[in-house]
């Protein structure tokens, strides 16, 4: 019997994977490893969860072991993979075991980035990367009234709508001087941020933590400024970085992330990266919508049928209620610029080269509903 | 008519408002997309999909 596909992860790109391929195929043996419980559950959801009224627990749509037994599939939850063996096709697991693989999938995921700062609540500053530090977060809100986010990026601006939304005295500080400022041009920005204000958020722009402090019940920030913010919680969103020492230690190439091909295959032919920890083409694009595009792509080719990945355009839905947003990021690097029009209604902010052509668009409030008539002009991503 | 919400993303499908940019008709019952039909916001399948109660 030929050895299993050994799935890393058990993250939307792991499950992903092990559903694509199920789809294709019944008679491969797939194991799943995974660092966490190995609950499916969706990741976006976290975001939101506490206006639509989840629970962490309600989240998650099956344990490991319903999972299991829905894809047919083995998965050792709570366990690591602490090295790979690529010259033995095998992966040396915390629990002492030895696996050998017909094919690994790297599904492992990023870390969120931890800003060096000076104070006695560093350790106390909570990020939230997965189900069980979003318990924790909830765990410690209970009783709470005030939360303060590092970082004004999509997943900052989201917990600031979701927590202020439902009653939370929420800071917000960012170095630049808006918020989504990787994504919207700057009239967008101000829009969101107007509108974010509306539902409570404070937001403290062009502006950097210089120490967060614990007193007796409190945590305070002190900014560059000199201001101080008190609150009760500090919570870290200032971007993801992709896991790849796991893949480095085994010697296979990395940049930013794990470098694959098109077939989303690494340095090494039996071992493939997708989803936050991989470069695809020099891409690193950590959202959903390019998880299920490698997926479909990856399980063809692991049924033996080799099938390099296509992105389209893949517009990102901010989810922010208090204004609708839907971003399409110009890739950097593209000359060209913003066209923004606007009424109180929202902003359609359109990216456009010299010679007109769309790159890129920034959709909020009412212009949302353009949605799918631009997408339909933009360039694909990776075809 | 009913709504569906995607188990990853949140995207709600609506009946009464179909998927026009994607081929489906406002009115369209969820029975009736077809299978090759996927979420537009994250691409999922149908299957993937749960009902939303409203």
């Amino acid at each position: 019997m030929s050895q299993p596909i050994v799935i890393i992860g058990s993250g939307l790109a792991g499950y992903a994977v092990a559903r694509e391929l199920r789809r294709l195929t019944t008679d491969k043996a797939v194991v799943m490893v995974t660092a966490d419980h190995g609950g499916f559950y969706s990741k976006p959801m976290l975001s939101n969860a506490l206006s639509t009224g989840k629970t962490p627990e309600s989240i998650i749509n099956g344990d490991a072991e319903k999972m299991a037994a829905q894809l047919n599939i083995t998965i050792y939850s709570h366990t690591r993979v602490e090295a790979v063996d690529t010259s033995n096709q095998s992966v040396e697991l915390s629990n002492g075991e030895r696996l050998s693989y017909s094919a690994l999938v790297m599904a492992i995921g990023a870390d969120q980035v931890r800003l060096p700062l000076q104070g006695s609540g560093v350790s106390k500053i909570l990020t939230i990367n997965d189900v069980d530090d979003y318990k924790h977060f909830r765990d410690v809100l209970v009783d709470k009234k005030r939360v303060a986010i590092i970082g004004a990026g999509l997943i900052g601006c989201e917990f600031a709508n979701d927590l202020s939304a439902t009653g939370y005295q929420v800071d917000v500080i960012d170095i630049s001087p808006q918020p989504l400022g990787r994504l919207l041009p700057p009239e967008a920005g101000a829009y969101l941020q107007q509108k974010l204000e509306a539902v409570g958020v404070n937001f403290h722009f062009n502006m950097t933590v210089e120490s967060v402090d614990q007193t007796d019940t409190m945590m305070q920030l002190r900014l560059t400024n000199g201001e101080k913010i008190e609150t009760e919680i500090v919570l870290s969103s200032v971007g993801l970085t992709p896991r790849i020492n796991l893949a480095k230690k085994a010697g296979l190439l990395v940049n930013r992330g794990i470098v694959v091909n098109q077939l989303l295959q690494t340095s090494d032919k039996n071992i493939f990266a997708l989803g936050d920890c991989a470069e695809v083409e020099g891409k690193v694009l950590p959202f959903v919508m390019p998880i299920t595009h490698a997926a479909r792509a990856l399980a063809a080719t692991l049924a033996g049928k080799p099938t390099p990945v296509v992105y389209p355009a893949m517009p990102v839905l901010v989810k922010t209620p208090a204004c609708p947003t839907v971003v399409a990021p110009p890739e950097s690097g593209h000359a060209g610029e913003w066209r923004v029009e606007s009424n109180g209604e929202g902003v359609k902010a359109v990216f456009q080269n010299n010679s007109g052509s769309l790159l890129g668009f920034a959709l909020l409030g009412q212009a949302t509903a353009m949605k799918n008539e631009l997408a339909t002009k933009l360039p694909p991503i990776l075809n | 008519m009913k709504k569906y919400q995607c188990n990853i993303c949140g995207f709600i499908y609506d009946e009464l408002l179909g998927d026009p940019a994607h081929g489906i008709e406002a009115g369209t019952r969820w029975e009736d997309i077809p299978e090759s039909w996927s979420c537009p916001e994250c691409g999922v399948n149908k299957t993937d999909f749960e009902m939303v109660e409203i």
